[in-house]
């Protein structure tokens, strides 16, 4: 035993001293096998981050919902109002003179025209932000930091607005938003809110989530 | 060591030393404790690290013990904090203790960092030392962000739900990005669950490691003395430096008076008034999460509100990306440029003792503005407090940015050669 170590250990000082060792050689497999080290740390770091994603079940809950609303009558918001994705989703009624106002030259919204594609479908690219006129579909969620804006249907003034002509108000930080969910200038809100995808089943049923032809 | 008189002493010394061989115990006792000298003039700001560390082993035990009872899923959890109340024996101590905790932790942490602006503990040698603490300050806000959910109150909701969609203001990137955060289209349960994850055990442990690391930096480098001398130049014959007093055991009894006071106010609050006038927790809290209806007015808990005031008072679009974004990275901005202290100060000296009356001025505006961003994050913004939170931000960054200039062309005093005791 103690001899064979004595021999290891001669050995191994010889190779250290001598000259011709070949360094680069070396560097060469020091840098091949980290980077192979490092290849396979990413690689095993893809289900860790991939897990965070929706889950099959959160996405099954996020498929769409049908909504009732044989009850809604001009100037009110569909009450309870419905989830759907968990997010709360808007349906007003809108009468003739609410329409009228809509599709009047507004200078003081910052999308009249529902430029930014994003934000509807393009059934919704109208000034009512809607398929039909009188039912305005939206997602109830402030575009600034998502909080819920509460609906002031009646053209009277408010405490935050004395001119107010309708619409909803976030309570967050004071975002204002039309009866076709427009978003007025200079609120911290930067876009209109969402429409999302729908279908009309019947006349007073809607399917949220899809599109005909689309589904 | 003196020679061990007696049977028990000499049993003691053996068994020490039988250890001693095989583990470095009285060697890492003396390192760290017994032969850690720090300058006999520290003051009340001094006593913060030992006060954080106290307050860390709180929430750790309180929290341990709360996850006894506490169910983390969207129809459980709400109902459990109440059950932790009123039916666990003990539950509203453990509770009360752990969100007084919190709060303690961030007004113990902001009084530690202001030492450290205060004294120059920043600087050469203790740049790491520094960067090291700035990470633990970051790893608590996210402790505490995390940790603010579970209760599932309707702010724990709403709070997290403005917070996370912070992250949607990025552009292309974002919502993808917000999606994968909250693992569904929406807070929800899956979220929960995550951040109870997050809570109580990536984050504990981080902090922890951090914490000892920390530590190990510090005795390193030794702590600052108020005046900004460095003990060690001084010593006497043994090595032990003149103005130091050692750790163990004359720091450690001057730091367990401190202990009791503290424990006083800590459990004034915690037993009269655990709620803080809504500030400590949050009214609408009371109430459990409710995604189709946001509080009249959402506020995050007071340890986040200056920066807060500074994310809202960003209103103006640029370069056709949405002042959210821009509120954004003002914010993120606000807490990391600390971290570079180190090198934006150009003084000769370190403390405040020996600095000019510029890097005075400024420290004091910059703490009454930081101050004021803390209240204006609580209350409802108008266009009064959103000129005022744009005054004070500008206010808080010029501190940092202008201190390579103030700090060089003030006149300083003379540093003593030893500590100055009163």
């Amino acid at each position: 035993m103690s001899d064979e170590a004595v021999t290891d250990d001669n050995a191994g000082s010889e190779t250290t001293a001598r000259p011709e060792v070949n360094q680069q050689r070396r560097y060469f497999l020091i840098g091949a096998t980290s980077a192979v080290a490092a290849v396979g740390v990413v690689g095993a770091a893809v289900p860790f981050v991939k897990s965070w994603l929706p889950s099959a079940r959160a996405r099954a809950a996020g498929a769409p919902v049908t909504l009732d609303f044989s009850k809604l009558r001009p100037g009110e918001i569909l009450g309870p109002i419905p989830a759907w994705r968990g997010m709360p989703i808007f349906v007003v009624m809108r009468d003739q003179v609410v329409l009228a106002r809509l599709e009047q030259e507004n200078a003081d919204l910052a999308d009249p025209e529902s430029d930014n594609a994003d934000m509807q479908p393009d059934y919704a690219v109208n000034p009512w932000r809607s398929k039909r006129a009188e039912i305005g579909i939206y997602v109830g969620l402030c575009t600034h930091l998502g909080c819920s804006p509460k609906y002031y249907g009646a053209v009277q003034p408010e405490l935050f607005d004395p001119n107010w002509q309708g619409g909803f108000f976030c309570p967050c930080h004071g975002s204002k938003f039309d009866l076709a969910g427009r978003v007025v200038k200079g609120v911290p809100a930067p876009d209109n809110l969402e429409v999302p995808q729908y279908r009309f089943e019947s006349e007073t049923v809607v399917v949220i989530g899809e599109t005909e032809g689309i589904a | 060591m003196p020679q061990a008189q007696g049977r028990i002493p000499r049993m003691l010394g053996g068994f020490m030393e039988w250890v001693d061989a095989r583990f470095p115990a009285t060697e890492t006792f003396q390192y760290h404790a017994s032969e850690y000298y720090a300058p006999k003039n520290h003051n009340f700001l001094y006593l913060m690290g030992w006060l954080a560390t106290i307050v860390l082993v709180n929430q750790l035990l309180t929290g341990i013990w709360l996850t006894m009872s506490y169910i983390p899923s969207s129809d459980g959890a709400f109902a459990s904090v109440e059950y932790i109340m009123r039916d666990v024996e003990y539950g509203w101590l453990l509770r009360y203790l752990h969100s007084t905790g919190a709060s303690a932790f961030f007004i113990i942490v902001y009084l530690h960092m202001f030492r450290g602006l205060l004294y120059g503990s920043y600087r050469k040698p203790r740049e790491l030392l520094w960067l090291i603490g700035m990470v633990i300050y970051l790893a608590l806000m996210a402790e505490g962000f995390f940790g603010y959910l579970l209760p599932w109150g309707n702010m724990s909701y709403w709070g997290a739900q403005v917070i996370v969609s912070l992250v949607g203001a990025i552009p292309y990137a974002g919502p993808g990005l917000m999606e994968w955060l909250r693992g569904d289209f929406l807070m929800s349960g899956i979220t929960l669950t995550r951040f109870f994850a997050l809570h109580v055990v990536a984050l504990p442990l981080v902090l922890v490691m951090l914490v000892f690391v920390h530590f190990v930096a510090l005795h390193h480098v030794g702590s600052t003395a108020p005046d900004g001398v460095d003990i060690k130049k001084f010593k006497d014959q043994k090595g032990k430096p003149l103005d130091g007093v050692a750790f163990w055991p004359y720091t450690v009894t001057h730091d367990i008076h401190a202990t009791v006071v503290f424990l006083f106010l800590f459990c004034a609050v915690v037993f009269f008034a655990p709620e803080m006038g809504g500030y400590f927790l949050e009214k609408p809290n009371f109430e459990m999460a409710n995604p189709l209806k946001t509080p009249d007015h959402i506020a995050p808990v007071w340890y986040y509100t200056p920066f807060y005031a500074m994310l809202r008072a960003v209103t103006y679009p640029l370069f056709g990306v949405p002042a959210k974004f821009w509120g954004f990275v003002v914010m993120v901005a606000a807490i990391a440029i600390p971290a570079m202290l180190p090198w934006l100060d150009r003084s000769p000296v370190a403390s405040m003792r020996s600095k000019g009356m510029l890097s005075k001025a400024m420290l004091a505006i910059f703490i009454v503005s930081f101050l004021i961003l803390g209240y204006l994050g609580t209350v409802a913004p108008s266009a009064a407090t959103t000129a005022l939170a744009q005054v004070c931000t500008v206010l808080y960054f010029a501190y940092f940015l202008l201190m390579p200039w103030y700090t060089r062309v003030e006149k300083t005093k003379p540093v003593p050669d030893r500590v100055t005791v009163p």
